[in-house]
């Protein structure tokens, strides 16, 4: 409905229209990406006091004090939030896919470029409030990334829950519809905007990763913005659709009847998908890289597309795998728990692949190649503990374990955080045109693989040896004495780990400004990105139109001239 | 993807689909025969405006679909009552205005009517706008009866209609927060309303285009998208209806 018009004008001039409210979608990428980017920094600023704070519970901090254990659980629930919505959701898809997706479709925007800055712009509002949270009388909420009733549907159910926690529903509620937005301009790009010849099965695995993300991201959202309109009226109009009869401090609360069952079904219909959303794309764009450097075609083209499909289409029906502990008839948990086991099928058919694309390859060990690497291991050791816990009879006791963290901050933070490391080093000389430095990638992938091990593996066995999640001191415990060793261990791994990040972000505005000029194809790879100029110009083709001829990952192609050719490169006809 | 059998080079006609000419493209894109996108043309805008909306209509009936399974489950789930030390059902019917609602209904139903027509009439423009420049060429008298105006009117009576039915619902004591039945009468209708109000903002926007003298094509674009949208609205007002009126 809006914005038809902006295709045709010329690139805008002043500061405002240019950089701020601008309508070009790599500009709106880039404004993505770097909000993702301070995101990440809270984010992993608050794990770091969880981790201080786990294993020297009475320090006092400076400027922030000793840290109580509500603070704590306001530093979980803003930790998840914030990682979860404004890094993983945020720089892959709104970061990267805006940036990209137009580019290797050859279009020269996306479809509705308004809706594009008004989806960026009301991100950035839902961020703005989602922060706004710590400022507040009673800080930030109590009740998880997850927000479950009744905690979270109650103002009087602890210091955090009162307007920390409807800023906090607000800016979800916002981001949902931000999400929307991006989602719809996503969709609607990939079918009408694709260049001349750029049939479906010829756009890179990127575009269908982002192209399938957004489908998921349009089918969850809305249930998690329904499921934010009724806790918004629990709290503040007085219905009851998540609260039973029920005492709090010896007061009535005068709800009865809801159904706090009710949230989780609703909240996990979309949780579970948005794994998927946070993962997706990373899987993308470890395919794009893995065929790139090691200058082969990508093994099973297609079979990774069904693939990701089948793991979208079976998002859908597995949420329950997060409620066996909160009562469900076996029949039910019987069936989620099949589901949740058949994801282990198109998954293990991705990892194969890769592996099938690096076998008797020419890998060349470049930075992004290095990241993609390590999302594969990731996403496999990370992957393995799920079907673990898909069994409701091993998730009971594991569930309320470290066990759990350990598991997704593997798979779904740790695997997806490599995928934007990898999007970030493949694409940084197109987006800056200049390149990194390799020598400081190298020692950043080292630290960050080998932290992130150090972190997340420890969680599994200290999850089977009973320590419980989301308790702010363990000191206390008796039983729990003989894993000090381990947690202080893993604390130490986490600050190495975090220091790591700044040798990343000091390589990436170093070389934003002192890198070493980069040329347009610096990686050799054939997509369309690397066939226009660096950085593209403001119609991202300089007025021509590509025309594609071939499929996105023609390596080593026998008879060619060079070992790879682009996807506008004429067309040969090779034997099916 | 690539096999490692010899290429021949071959020319090739740029309208080529290469290697995969036997899988009929998806949708849109990949074929020769359209404008190339981001082109001025009207058609290839309209399209994917189109194609917009129905991707937007999408989270608007997941939105809807989450607010009726919580309706099923909740008006299924037993309460414990501490009087009676007992597990009862606390679902009350509301009793609803059904005139006021049917009478709604109608207005909401004629208000599709027109918008219909201003679709078809802005189209009928559309189309006859090069015509209409050549000079001496007459094209008899085309209808300019405000449909859009029309329209606005009756959507706004729509909505006062519906206040009035939640005054109604209010003077006889069922409030947002009385009952688990009266906070989803009034969660479905508000968010229904809702959507709504935002079909009358385009519209006005439409309207605006015409003061703002944006070119006839922009104006049939946002009228077509809307006419679309406002008749998705209707069925979802009858859908609502049905479900507060047969599932109490």
């Amino acid at each position: 409905m809006v914005a038809q018009e902006s295709h045709q004008h010329a690139a805008p001039q002043g500061f405002i229209r240019k950089w701020v409210f601008s309508l070009d979608h790599k500009v709106i990428g880039l404004q993505y990406y770097f909000l993702a980017l301070t995101a990440v920094f809270v984010g992993m600023f608050l794990s770091l006091l969880m981790r201080i704070h786990l294993i020297w519970p009475t320090a006092i901090l400076p400027l922030l004090g000793e840290i109580k254990p509500e603070t704590y659980l306001s530093l979980v629930t803003m930790h998840g939030t914030i990682m979860v919505f404004f890094v993983l959701t945020t720089a892959p898809q709104g970061g990267f896919g805006n940036y990209f997706l137009p580019i290797q479709i050859g279009a020269p925007d996306m479809a509705f470029p308004v809706l594009n800055m008004l989806s960026f712009w009301t991100t950035f509002v839902a961020y703005v409030v989602m922060l706004a949270a710590f400022f507040v009388v009673g800080g930030a909420p109590l009740h998880g990334w997850t927000g479950y009733a009744p905690l979270s549907a109650l103002q009087s159910s602890g210091p955090g829950e009162g307007l920390g926690a409807d800023l906090w529903i607000i800016s979800i509620a916002v981001f949902c519809v931000a999400s929307l937005m991006g989602a719809l301009n996503f969709i609607t790009t990939t079918l009408d905007m694709r260049a001349k010849g750029m049939s479906m099965w010829r756009m890179p695995l990127t575009c269908w990763s982002w192209f399938i993300t957004a489908i998921l991201g349009l089918l969850a959202f809305g249930v998690l913005l329904s499921a934010g309109i009724l806790l918004l009226m629990d709290r503040n109009i007085g219905t009851s659709f998540f609260l039973p009869l029920g005492t709090i401090n010896g007061q009535m609360t005068g709800h009865k009847g809801g159904s706090p069952l009710l949230w989780q079904h609703l909240f996990w219909f979309f949780g579970h998908p948005e794994v998927y959303i946070a993962i997706l794309p990373g899987m993308g764009v470890a395919s794009q890289v893995l065929s790139t450097f090691s200058r082969k075609p990508i093994f099973g083209y297609k079979a990774m597309v069904y693939a990701m499909l089948s793991i979208g289409l079976l998002g859908f029906m597995v949420w329950g795998h997060h409620m066996f502990m909160s009562g469900m008839s076996p029949y039910s948990a019987f069936a989620f728990s099949i589901m949740t086991m058949a994801i282990g099928v198109p998954s293990a058919i991705k990892t194969f692949n890769w592996l099938g694309t690096l076998h008797k390859g020419r890998i060349r060990f470049q930075s992004p190649m290095l990241f993609a690497i390590g999302f594969v291991s990731l996403f496999v050791s990370g992957g393995l503990s799920g079907p673990f816990l898909a069994q409701p009879a091993l998730d009971i006791p594991l569930h309320d374990t470290a066990f759990v963290p350990g598991h997704f901050h593997l798979i779904m933070g740790v695997a997806a955080i490599f995928g934007i490391f990898a999007a970030t080093y493949y694409w940084f000389p197109k987006m800056f045109g200049r390149m990194m430095n390799e020598k400081l990638a190298r020692i950043h992938f080292f630290l960050t693989l080998i932290g992130t091990y150090c972190v997340f593996m420890p969680m599994h066995y200290l999850g089977l040896a009973g320590q419980p999640r989301r308790y702010s001191q363990l000191t206390e415990l008796q039983y729990l004495h003989p894993l000090i060793g381990l947690n202080t261990f893993m604390t130490y791994a986490a600050i190495v780990t975090v220091a790591a990040q700044l040798i990343f972000v000091s390589n990436l505005f170093w070389s934003m400004f002192k890198g070493p000029k980069a040329s347009d194809n610096p990686w050799e790879a054939t997509t369309l990105e690397w066939t226009t100029a660096t950085p593209p110009p403001h119609d991202n083709f300089g007025g021509r139109t590509p025309v594609v001829h071939n499929g996105p990952y023609e390596y080593s192609v026998p008879g060619a001239p060079r070992d790879y050719v682009m996807q506008t490169d004429p067309a040969t006809v090779a034997a099916h | 993807m690539a096999s490692f059998t010899p290429t021949i080079p071959a020319p090739r006609p740029a309208t080529s689909r290469g290697r995969h000419d036997d899988l009929p493209p998806v949708l849109g894109g990949g074929d020769g025969g359209r404008p190339d996108p981001g082109s001025p043309d009207y058609g290839a805008r309209l399209r994917r405006a189109r194609l917009g909306l129905a991707v937007a209509l999408t989270p608007i009936t997941m939105l809807f679909v989450a607010f009726t399974s919580a309706y099923i489950v909740r008006q299924g789930l037993p309460t414990f009552d501490p009087h009676t030390n007992t597990v009862v059902h606390d679902w009350i019917p509301v009793q609803l205005p059904t005139l006021l609602f049917l009478i709604n209904t109608c207005v909401l139903l004629l208000s599709s009517v027109t918008i219909e027509y201003a679709r078809r009439q802005l189209a009928r423009q559309v189309a006859l706008e090069p015509v209409q420049s050549i000079p001496g060429v007459s094209l008899g008298t085309e209808s300019k009866f405000p449909w859009l105006a029309l329209t606005i009117v009756l959507g706004l009576c729509f909505l006062g209609g519906q206040w009035l039915a939640w005054r109604d619902l209010a003077s006889r004591g069922f409030y947002v927060a009385t009952g688990p039945s009266s906070s989803f009468v009034y969660l479905l209708t508000g968010g229904h309303a809702v959507h709504l109000l935002g079909g009358i903002i385009a519209l006005l926007a439409a309207g605006a285009a015409v003061v703002l003298n944006r070119p006839l094509a922009s104006r049939r674009i946002i009228v077509d998208v809307t006419a679309w949208y406002w008749h998705f609205m209707a069925l979802l007002w009858i859908y609502i209806l049905a479900l507060l009126e047969f599932a109490r």
